[in-house]
């Protein structure tokens, strides 16, 4: 059963963190991802850690599911690590046959490593506590101003919505079709390569089948509901900035700030 | 061939917050050339029970016994069980995907692994029993054909692979009356020339009402009755409360015993009521 | 203004098909439906009946004749959103007409799209989610919903615009017998204590018992046209198009046959009950 699939595993709660407003949250997150590759030094980390921590306490996203969510990228994090690891030309600690392990490089590899760690955990905080729905509102509005040089804000808005809304109904109508193929006798499971893609065009060809005339049906549908592009069109829910976003502006702002200080006296 | 359904258990997604037990220990025995009506509203469960039939389900708990055999374990081939058990799924027709109906019905009997003229024998037949001209439909595009020969194209696919079990859920969803009517008289003759054993899902307690032999409702992931249609119709009240309705004839003949004491009630095609009333009449 | 809702007047409706024929759908109709009546529109499938509802809300443009919805015509470009906010229009396939992924956003869809200012679609979309029955869903995603409820949320997107009269393109027919039901009384609803001008559109004979008037479409023509007593006292005509009558009717038909003293328009069981 593909019904209950969530996409972008949103985390659903009530917290501060979750109210926020999705334009301040996406401008934080980037602020957030940007300070990250200022950092040179070992005591800005200390900053960013108590920020990133707190923001995950108020957020009552469980440790353990944040984690999970590093799981898939850790093979890049252990690549880039090793990489920077043997590449950095230094004082040799210890060696491995042809390859030296530098101290610069042990240094190197872990400022990068965690310097991965924290963008994605930065960035998925954002997608588990902001709903897909809300998100796009925040793209959409934070677009709006680029319209004048021609990117299509409102559709593009748009499109996110319409593929959210159908992603469920066709991954159910895959399983359908697909069950109905195998009750005709159709394998997905064994043969080589070749085999197991040609199995697919029973798959495929009905599944595009549908997309298409669920299209062509959604866009009459959408005409007769006097849809016509982005143009003086409103919206019933009003994105409002509160106290709490301009409070947490600031105290990233803040964090930007002090990581720039210790940029710069450095050197 | 007898399908035996032995304490059958379906959970969808156990162990996460949208646990549901679309099934809760079915047991029910099919023989052959029974034609079994299969009702029930939506989330009664009805399809997660069908899908296990052949195998593209695999039960939580109990087992699926076809002629004494568990049709999961090793030695049993699932692809002849789906040979043997066909399923024409509701609106078939959206599984179709070949250049031509010619070789979309031949998928099934393909997979089989069956000679050439083979396949071209039963695709003539199967198109014969579901009425499309071999000659004229072979070579059109199933996708330029109406929604009914569509449908018909897709039930032939299924017939192709020679089943003797038929399970149709909801074969006439969407169609109009006349396209019902066609369908319906052509499951029939499955029944009745070709000697299929036929489970058909329906939401139509009137198409039921005259064509199955056996009709078992389900309620919440149980069988509620199994029985006659007549015997099941007998019981109005309950019925009522799982969200279901009887043919409106059978409401009438209720209606009218009310009035007039001496008819029976339990009637539940239009031909049978004429009978007893023109009967009733004469009596008095 | 006089009270005509949708004027149709001597509409052909030609398409070309992939062989390049030109077909005609809709020969020569001719149609009048005043405000506030509950029309149903029966024809076997191919009949022509879809067409005709896409030509009231200018989705399609006629061949030859005019569509007028309230006055204005559909073949005037400028009116098409006005033709369109006037007629609503909810089809077959729940899942192909629902935008958002909440209903009350999607409630809120066609209101947005016609420029009304937030508060007053807020109001609009509250009262068209109560109307319907849905107001406690209104913070649900639509494709957990049941079809009868899509289709209840369809209804309250079309509502939500404030059209005068709402055309149903076969809303039922993928619907199971409850979800046929949830929806007839919303759509009965709507005529009675809204006073929307429904134009109804289905296969399924027992939901036309209760309209003002049944027009019965074959081959692009209006074949019948009458109350549902008119309409389904010719049994005989009925069912060579392809379409059926109640059950009593056909058994009070039968009887009639036989050589019973029942009268030929019978439409309830009680009337049967009654004239035995």
């Amino acid at each position: 059963m593909f019904r209950n699939i969530t996409i972008g595993q949103y985390y659903p709660a009530e917290t501060v963190i979750h109210k926020l407003d999705p334009r301040i949250k996406i401008i934080i997150t980037f602020t957030f991802i940007i300070s990250l590759f200022f950092i040179n030094s070992f005591y800005p980390y200390i900053f960013v850690l108590a920020f990133l921590l707190t923001a995950i306490k108020l957020s009552t996203v469980p440790i353990s599911y944040i984690l999970r969510g590093l799981k898939p990228i850790m093979i890049i994090i252990i690549i880039t690590f090793l990489i920077n690891l043997f590449m950095t030309k230094g004082e040799v600690v210890y060696s491995l046959g042809p390859l030296d392990i530098t101290k610069e490089g042990l240094i190197h590899a872990g400022f990068m490593a965690v310097r991965l760690v924290f963008l994605i955990i930065g960035t998925s905080l954002l997608t588990l506590t902001t709903s897909p729905i809300s998100l796009t509102d925040g793209i959409e509005k934070l677009l709006n101003p680029f319209k004048k040089i021609g990117i299509p804000a409102h559709e593009l808005a748009m499109m996110m919505t319409i593929a959210l809304r159908f992603i469920p109904t066709l991954l159910e109508e895959t399983d359908k079709i697909m069950k109905a193929q195998m009750a005709r006798g159709a394998d997905f499971e064994s043969g080589n390569i070749i085999n197991r893609a040609k199995s697919l065009v029973p798959l495929l060809v009905p599944l595009f089948v549908s997309a298409f005339r669920r299209a062509d049906e959604l866009a009459m549908a959408m005409e007769a509901r006097c849809y016509r592009g982005g143009e003086n069109r409103t919206r019933m829910k009003q994105l409002k900035l509160q106290t709490r976003d301009f409070i947490v502006m600031v105290i990233t702002g803040l964090l930007l700030g002090i990581i720039i200080y210790f940029r710069i006296s450095e050197h | 061939m007898t399908i035996k359904i032995k304490n059958l258990t379906h959970v969808y997604s156990p162990n996460t917050p949208f646990e549901i037990k679309a099934l809760d220990n079915i047991n029910i025995s099919i023989d052959n050339g029974e034609f079994i009506g299969l009702i029930g509203h939506t989330g009664s469960g009805k399809s997660t029970l069908i899908q296990h039939l052949n195998g593209l389900l695999k039960p939580t708990n109990g087992k699926i016994e076809i002629d004494d055999d568990d049709i999961l374990s090793k030695s049993v081939s699932l692809k002849k069980i789906r040979q043997k058990i066909g399923l024409v799924f509701q609106y078939p027709e959206h599984q179709l995907f070949e250049e031509t109906v010619y070789k979309d019905i031949s998928f099934g009997p393909r997979n089989l692994g069956l000679a050439e003229d083979e396949v071209d024998l039963r695709i003539k037949e199967a198109m014969e029993v579901v009425g499309l001209e071999y000659d004229i439909i072979k070579d059109r595009s199933p996708f330029d054909l109406s929604g009914g020969q569509r449908r018909r194209v897709a039930i032939a696919g299924v017939l192709a692979m020679k089943p003797k079990v038929l399970i149709l859920d909801e074969p006439t969803a969407g169609l109009d009356p006349k396209g019902r009517d066609e369908i319906l008289g052509q499951i029939e003759q499955l029944y009745k020339r070709y000697n299929m054993t036929i489970i058909l899902v329906s939401h139509s307690m009137e198409d039921i009402a005259k064509l199955v032999n056996r009709l078992i409702v389900m309620y919440r992931g149980k069988v509620a009755m199994d029985d006659t249609p007549r015997e099941v119709f007998k019981r109005v009240d309950e019925l009522e409360n799982m969200g279901l309705a009887l043919p409106q004839i059978t409401y009438f003949m209720r209606a009218f015993k009310e009035k007039v004491k001496d008819i029976r009630e339990d009637v539940i095609t239009v031909h049978e009521a004429k009978k007893e009333i023109l009967e009733y009449l004469r009596r008095n | 203004m006089s009270n005509e809702m949708v004027t149709i007047k001597n509409v052909t409706f030609e398409y070309t098909s992939a062989e390049d024929d030109k077909i005609a759908a809709l020969r020569d109709i001719n149609l009048t439906i005043q405000k506030g009546e509950f029309v149903v529109i029966l024809g076997h499938n191919g009949s022509g009946k879809s067409t005709l509802a896409k030509l009231i809300n200018a989705l399609l443009l006629p061949t030859k004749g005019e569509v007028f919805v309230n006055g204005l015509s559909t073949l005037d470009e400028d009116k098409i959103w006005n033709i369109r906010q006037r007629a609503g229009m909810v089809f077959q396939n729940p899942d192909n007409q629902i935008v958002a992924t909440i209903v009350e956003e999607d409630v809120a869809f066609g209101p947005e799209n016609q420029g009304i200012n937030p508060l007053e679609i807020r109001n609009r979309v509250d009262e068209a989610l109560k109307i319907v029955g849905m107001s406690e869903y209104r913070k649900h995603a639509p494709h957990l919903l049941s079809g009868g409820q899509k289709q209840r949320i369809a209804i309250a997107g079309v509502l939500a615009m404030k059209p005068d009269c709402i055309i149903l393109d076969e809303p039922t027919a993928m619907l199971d017998p409850l979800g046929r039901k949830e929806v007839m009384s919303t759509i009965k609803k709507l005529n009675k204590h809204e006073n929307k001008t429904i134009i109804h559109i289905t296969h399924y004979m027992n939901e036309a018992t209760e309209a003002d008037r049944i027009i019965v479409m074959s081959d692009g023509k209006i074949s019948l046209e009458g109350t549902p007593r008119e309409v389904f006292s010719q049994v005989d005509k009925v069912l060579s198009l392809g379409l059926d009558v109640p059950q009593v009717t056909e058994l009070a038909f039968t009887l009639k046959k036989e050589g019973v003293d029942v009268p030929s328009d019978i439409l309830t069981i009680e009337e049967l009950v009654m004239s035995l």
